[in-house]
């Protein structure tokens, strides 16, 4: 100031900014203003977009179950390796889709480029010399077996080896031949007839071969072949006569199946046979099937043997399983129709991994199916002339097709789901081995033969199971609970009870899943009387005590205020619970003979220790918190002039909770219950450790469930990146994120039109 | 009677059966949260203190009388007859019958460490004072007793001498001291000098992939093979360092009895702790019992995680935490101010709202299953191509590790902290904003300069009770990072010095895992109930702090908007 006057005289210089600096600093406060308007929004929407990105990643994920198989021609060229004076008896593809192999009449195997046809490289059958080729065989594509069945009795077997090196960092894949019954013809029929129809099938200890003689004998070959240290194979060899099929009837196809135990033949006149062969000298005369669909002209056993793909003259395309009945006896029955091709089914070539097979006929169309999942996938027309073989690589993504005009086609496959259908997931499906369709969860086993077993059922079943009973005993307990904080409870007592809520709704559930299946699945289950008295004896003891209260002189009621009634039940409770579980045992002996657990299992029923009453408490307990405080706010927001109103025309606070404040805040209450439902239908760790996680179908109250999400847990690291079982997973994510989503929304939207129906009351 | 009835009648109209059934609701809910509250810190607690080793006899089914010696975990009372079925000898007049819980430890003498003994057949428990409780490296506790100690196989103390306890405690506190020194060579010089010799390796294969050839190729792999000779000649010193010391915590041994006379000799290097609980008062039990405590919190597990400490798993979680925090505070806070302040209010942002609310009740392991595909398979994966294709095809990102797991926890974390934002941004009374802007500041300004210092208690609180929730989810990480066993920590000396890409342990998952996955449950549990405490007190911290931070704002702001 002082310093202003001094200077008074001469022209004061201004501590304000001039014209120039306060232009600039305008600018820059709105380049500043501008920056945080754009970055702000920026950011939010990157949030809201990341939160969305949820959604779409999940379906982007889950897509590809949905897309439909297809088959696209890239390549037909024709090729030394077959021609017109022998079009060849097998075509395979090897897993990196570069080679095929052909194995010709004459007794070669050409391997050629899967690109070009080019043969690269030629090795020998086993041939007999002064011997025809009579009859040839395959066993499943991933044994790889082929068989040659000459005029003279005996048999030729080879199968395509490929080895991998990597020279120069590069891979490459140098196919061979392998001669599993040496490398010359092995006799089959002593007394040298030549073989009509020839069957073989690599079994866990040996190699199996059928086969139908020229005059209509049947026989059975057992090889176990074993390497002995000088690297000579050793074959021992027993052949077996069995029963020949009635006068008259041809054979068109056979197969073995890998358990040595039983073989399927097919006639000329529509029927199959099937022979038990578990003991090859004594083999009673076969069980005959009318095939019902026409002459049958091509069959194969699908990966694991235990199901065959049978095509017929008339197109017709079904799946036949070995069902086992209650005397243990297999019988052939047809499970699955297909849809149908238009010309007569020539060839049947199954996949190496799985329940699919391709099938071809004579009016050049092309058709591939799926077992499991009762799926006709696709039905192209690739040729005009008939298709002799079908090679479909290992991977199931590259098709070799061979015609009758010994042209080769090569066609790129894109089938990458066919297991997932909507009947797979969600119905019944008749499974290999089963006696009858079931909904089974068995995604992953040991064994590529296994069938995977995808039904969601189970594991819905099981979500709904957990979420039921933890409602049932959440429900009751949380909305009463609201209904006395919120109405009846004095002030001070709310302020404890509130944050003790809040409390009980941040446990971490990996804690009330330990509780659940470490401390409380043990104790319910050596306590059982107990837990069903305490069930029974708590309402009735709050009841009593309420009773006899309203009995006590008034004196002494009038030292407790109204809204304290929960602290007197507090020693009640502890002291009934405690009284349960001292009298449980006594109980166990008078009336149980001594155990309950034990009784129950006497009266049929199932107990496992870690049940579905473990997870209904446990998270229920989870589910209380949610429940209450939505439901207290509703409660407790009722505006009070309509509970004063009503108090004062006279009602009762009981008749005015039930007339006045539950209708008011119903919505409210409905909201809470399904925010309890939501948090209950997607807990994971609870369920994971408070139940056995077997994924069965029942609503027994004493056993276990397996949920959508706990299986995700356990399932999710383990299963191979894009496979169908980690798809279904995404899907099993999807439908959670989906239905949680759903109800949150319903009930929020619920809850708003609750809150502005308040604000205008 | 008429009037009694009438009442009853009265007292039922009146609707107060049903107002105490509704607060016999509310009681139940209080008795089982600290119920469960008490049950979990008496049992973890109760891990810590040195219980006494009782001496006994029993008979068992074929009428042999065996010694038995052990901590008593605990005993339940079962009916008779299912004793009678496994063969015990129980008089007929009695229904029930008592059994005990024995904590026998020697496992690798009796190969079972926890057994069930019947009351009737037990004879009277003696606690004799020289029972000595051993905590071992491997197989679990030994109980026994003292017979002499040997330093190069010669006896140098017998029980019963003069020194001879002091000499026992002398010679176990320099195996524990020599057994950390160990412990520091190979993690700290050994691991500093494995992790030099990995990134040269990782060099070298950069080198082959960047395409250098000749002289510059010839330089840099000389260089290398420089660095490497070093890093050898280190190493060689460091392992005559190491053999050393291992040599010499093999000098002493601890001869012991077990309780049926056996002699069992304890090597010196495995013994954690040797202790006389019989003997000792509860001063010292109270002494033992911090330390035990105090051990627990700092060290490492051992024994497939079912002894020891969960120092890692600790460690793991708070890092993991706190990476989170660092992700989803900006974000949340940005994003709640967006559609506070910025965004057009309309249908479409009331829709927006409600999803992004809703999202804090989408199950957990959908996060997980989300985290899996996108952070790590696809991003993860991406990283790897693009950043580390030298160590391909081992993954560096491209599998669940620390930065994933805080990731996916920050999304899941996403929706608490913007709606608590966004209420405290709410509760701003509209004056103070009008004010500022009438004084002539930007929006901006009123926004960062007024608006949110106010409502940064909102966004401690948002912040709070996301670390809370984050510390206890345990579904989600089992896909995006957690590990049973992690080798090292995701913090330490070595470059880069936060390793974003290591696999972590956590708490929860500690608790899972040890609770569910190890071999022996009974070993297991009483870890597991103090883990569980650890954690249950953490985050029951951090939701009180919330609350005291939401009531005291809610407090100013009442004052503030009158």
């Amino acid at each position: 100031m002082s310093e202003l006057l001094s200077n008074a005289g001469q022209k004061p210089p201004s501590l304000m900014p001039n014209a120039q600096q306060r232009a600039r600093l305008r600018r820059v406060r709105n380049i500043r203003d501008g920056i945080s308007r754009y970055g702000v929004a920026a950011a939010g929407m990157a949030v809201v977009g990341a939160l969305g990105l949820i959604f779409f990643y999940l379906f982007s994920e889950v897509f590809p179950l949905l897309r439909s198989s297809s088959l696209e021609i890239d390549k037909r060229y024709t090729s030394s390796a077959v021609t017109s004076v022998d079009p060849g008896v097998h075509l395979t593809l090897d897993r990196y889709e570069e080679i095929g192999a052909s194995f010709t009449r004459q007794g070669s195997v050409n391997f050629f480029r899967a690109e070009d046809g080019q043969v690269f490289m030629t090795k020998p059958m086993p041939m007999a010399d002064q011997a025809e080729l009579t009859a040839t065989g395959t066993s499943t594509p991933a044994d790889g077996l082929v068989i040659y069945g000459f005029s003279d009795g005996r048999i030729g077997v080879a199968k395509p080896e490929y080895a991998l090196s990597y020279p120069n960092d590069k891979r490459l894949v140098t196919p061979g031949l392998g001669y599993p019954l040496g490398e010359e013809p092995v006799v089959l029929d002593e007394q040298g007839d030549a073989l009509r129809h020839v069957a073989i099938q690599q079994g866990p200890n040996a190699i199996y071969v059928a086969a139908a003689t020229e005059d209509k004998r049947l026989l059975l070959g057992v090889f176990s072949a074993r390497a002995s240290i000088l690297g000579i194979t050793r074959v021992s060899q027993d052949v077996y006569p069995l029963p020949s099929l009635p006068e008259g009837i041809g054979v068109t196809a056979m197969q073995l199946d890998r358990t040595g135990r039983h073989l399927a033949i097919a006639d000329d006149q529509a029927n199959l046979y099937l022979f038990d062969i578990s003991r090859p000298d004594k083999v009673r005369p076969p069980e005959k099937v009318p095939s019902a669909r026409g002459r049958i002209t091509a069959m194969q056993f699908l990966v694991g043997t235990g199901s065959l793909a049978v095509g017929t003259d008339a197109g017709k395309v079904s799946q036949w399983f070995l069902v086992r009945d209650e005397d243990n006896r297999y019988h052939l029955k047809p499970v699955r129709d297909f849809k149908a091709l238009p010309g007569k089914v020539t060839t049947i070539a199954p996949e190496y991994n799985r329940r699919g097979f391709w099938v071809g006929d004579d009016r050049g169309n092309v058709a591939a199916y799926y077992g499991t999942s009762s799926r006709s996938l696709l039905m192209k027309s690739v040729t005009d002339t008939a298709v002799r073989h079908l090679a479909i690589s290992p991977i199931n993504s590259r098709l070799l097709v061979m015609d009758e005009k010994q042209q080769i086609l090569s066609a790129d496959v894109w089938n990458k789901h066919p297991e997932i259908s909507f009947s797979s997931l969600w119905q019944k499906v008749w499974y290999e081995g089963r006696s009858a369709p079931e909904y089974i969860w068995q995604a992953s086993s040991g064994s590529d033969a296994s069938e995977a077993k995808m039904s969601l059922v189970p594991l819905s079943i099981g979500t709904l199971k957990a979420a039921l009973f933890a409602m049932l005993f959440a429900i009751p307990l949380g909305i009463m609970g609201a209904i006395y904080s919120a109405y009846f409870m004095t002030p001070k007592l709310r302020g404890y009870v509130k944050p003790t809520i809040e409390i009980m709704e941040a446990l971490p559930t990996v804690i009330l899943g330990f509780l659940a299946g470490l401390w409380l699945a043990p104790f319910i289950e050596n306590h059982l009387p107990a837990t069903f008295s305490i069930l029974f004896l708590m309402p009735v003891m709050m009841l009593v005590i309420a009773f006899a209260w309203s009995r006590l002189p008034t004196a002494l009621r009038a030292k407790v205020p109204d809204g304290w009634e929960a602290v007197i039940l507090v020693l009640p409770i502890i002291l009934t619970a405690w009284a349960s579980v001292a009298a449980s045992p006594h109980v166990e002996v008078l009336l149980f003979d001594g155990s309950m657990r034990q009784w129950f299992t006497d009266q049929g029923i199932s107990y496992d220790q870690r049940n579905a009453l473990v997870v209904g408490i446990a998270m229920g307990f989870a589910v209380i918190p949610t429940i209450f405080s939505i439901a207290e706010d509703a409660l407790f927001n009722v505006p009070r002039h309509l509970t004063q109103g009503s108090l004062a025309l006279g009602a009762t606070r009981w008749q005015t909770m039930v007339g006045v404040v539950l209708p008011t805040a119903s919505p409210g209450i409905f909201s809470a219950i399904m925010m309890g439902f939501g948090r209950a239908v997607g807990e994971t760790m609870i369920v994971l450790m408070a139940t056995g996680n077997s994924p069965i179908v029942n609503f027994n109250i004493f056993e276990g469930m397996r949920t959508l999400s706990a299986n995700i847990a356990v399932e999710l690291p383990e299963t191979a990146v894009g496979s169908s079982h980690f798809r279904v997973l995404f899907l099993a994510a999807l439908a959670l994120l989906a239905l949680t989503f759903i109800v949150n929304t319903l009930a929020e939207i619920v809850r708003q039109r609750l809150r502005r129906r308040y604000s205008s009351l | 009677m008429k009037s009694k009835s009438n009442s009853f009648t009265s007292w039922y109209k009146s609707g107060a059966p049903w107002i105490w059934l509704n607060g016999g609701a509310v009681a139940l809910s209080m008795v089982m949260v600290v119920g469960l509250l008490a049950l979990i810190a008496v049992r973890g607690f109760g891990h810590f203190w040195p219980a006494d080793i009782l001496q006994t006899t029993f008979v068992d089914q074929q009428g042999q009388r065996l010694p038995v010696m052990g901590e008593a975990v605990r005993s339940e009372v079962i009916p008779a007859v299912i004793a009678r079925d496994n063969g015990y000898a129980v008089p007929e007049d009695q229904p029930l019958v008592t059994r005990y819980l024995i904590k026998q430890g020697n496992r690798d003498v009796t190969s079972r460490d926890f057994m069930w003994y019947l009351e009737t057949g037990m004879d009277e428990w003696q606690y004799p004072e020289e029972a000595l409780a051993i905590e071992r490296r491997e197989w679990g506790n030994y109980y026994g007793f003292p017979v002499e100690i040997r330093e190069e196989g010669k006896a140098v103390s017998h029980y019963g001498g003069q020194d001879f306890w002091q000499q026992l405690e002398e010679r176990a506190e320099r195996s524990v001291n020599l057994h950390r020194e160990l412990r520091r060579i190979e993690k700290t010089d050994i691991g500093r000098i494995n992790n030099a010799m990995e990134r040269l390796r990782l060099q070298e294969r950069r080198l082959q992939l960047d395409g250098i050839s000749g002289a510059e190729l010839a330089e840099a792999e000389a260089d290398i093979a420089a660095r490497r000779a070093e890093l050898d000649a280190q190493y060689q010193l460091v392992k005559a360092e190491r053999d050393e010391i291992v040599k010499q915590t093999k000098r002493d041994q601890l001869v012991t009895t077990t309780a049926d006379g056996k002699e069992v000799i304890i090597p010196f290097e495995k013994i954690v702790r040797v202790s006389r609980p019989n003997a000792m008062g509860v001063l010292a039990k109270s002494g033992q019992y911090l330390e035990r405590f105090w051990e627990f919190l700092t060290d490492e597990p051992r024994e497939a995680n079912t002894e020891g400490g969960i120092f890692p798993a600790i460690f793991g979680t708070v890092t993991m935490v706190i990476v989170m925090s660092i992700i989803v505070t900006p974000f949340g806070v940005l994003a709640a101010i967006y559609l506070r302040e910025y965004a057009r209010q309309g249908i479409v942002l009331r829709l927006i709202r409600i999803s992004v609310y809703n999202l804090a009740g989408v199950p957990s392991i959908v996060y997980g299953v989300f985290g899996l595909g996108f952070f790590v398979y696809f991003l993860g994966g991406s990283i790897d191509q693009l950043f580390y294709p030298e160590s391909l095809p081992a993954p560096t990102f491209g599998t669940p590790g620390l930065f994933w797991a805080s990731l996916t926890l920050a999304l899941l974390t996403l929706p608490v902290v913007i709606v608590s934002t966004e209420e405290g941004l709410a509760r701003i009374p509209s004056t103070i904003r009008q004010g500022s802007l009438a004084l002539g500041a930007t929006k901006a300004e009123t926004l960062w300069k007024v608006v949110v210092p106010l409502a940064t208690p909102a966004m401690m609180t948002g912040l709070i009770l996301a670390i809370a929730r984050a510390a206890g989810e345990v579904a989600p990480l089992m896909l995006v990072g957690v590990v049973k066993l992690a080798p090292s920590l995701p913090v330490d000396g070595n470059y880069p010095y936060l390793h974003l890409d290591q696999k972590i342990m956590h708490l929860g998952f500690h608790v899972y895992d040890v609770g569910f996955q190890s071999p022996s449950v009974e070993a297991a549990r009483p870890l597991v109930y103090a883990t569980s405490l650890v954690l249950v007190m953490l985050i029951i911290i951090l939701n009180i702090a919330a609350i005291k931070i939401r009531n005291n704002l809610r407090e100013k702001y009442r004052s503030a908007s009158d």
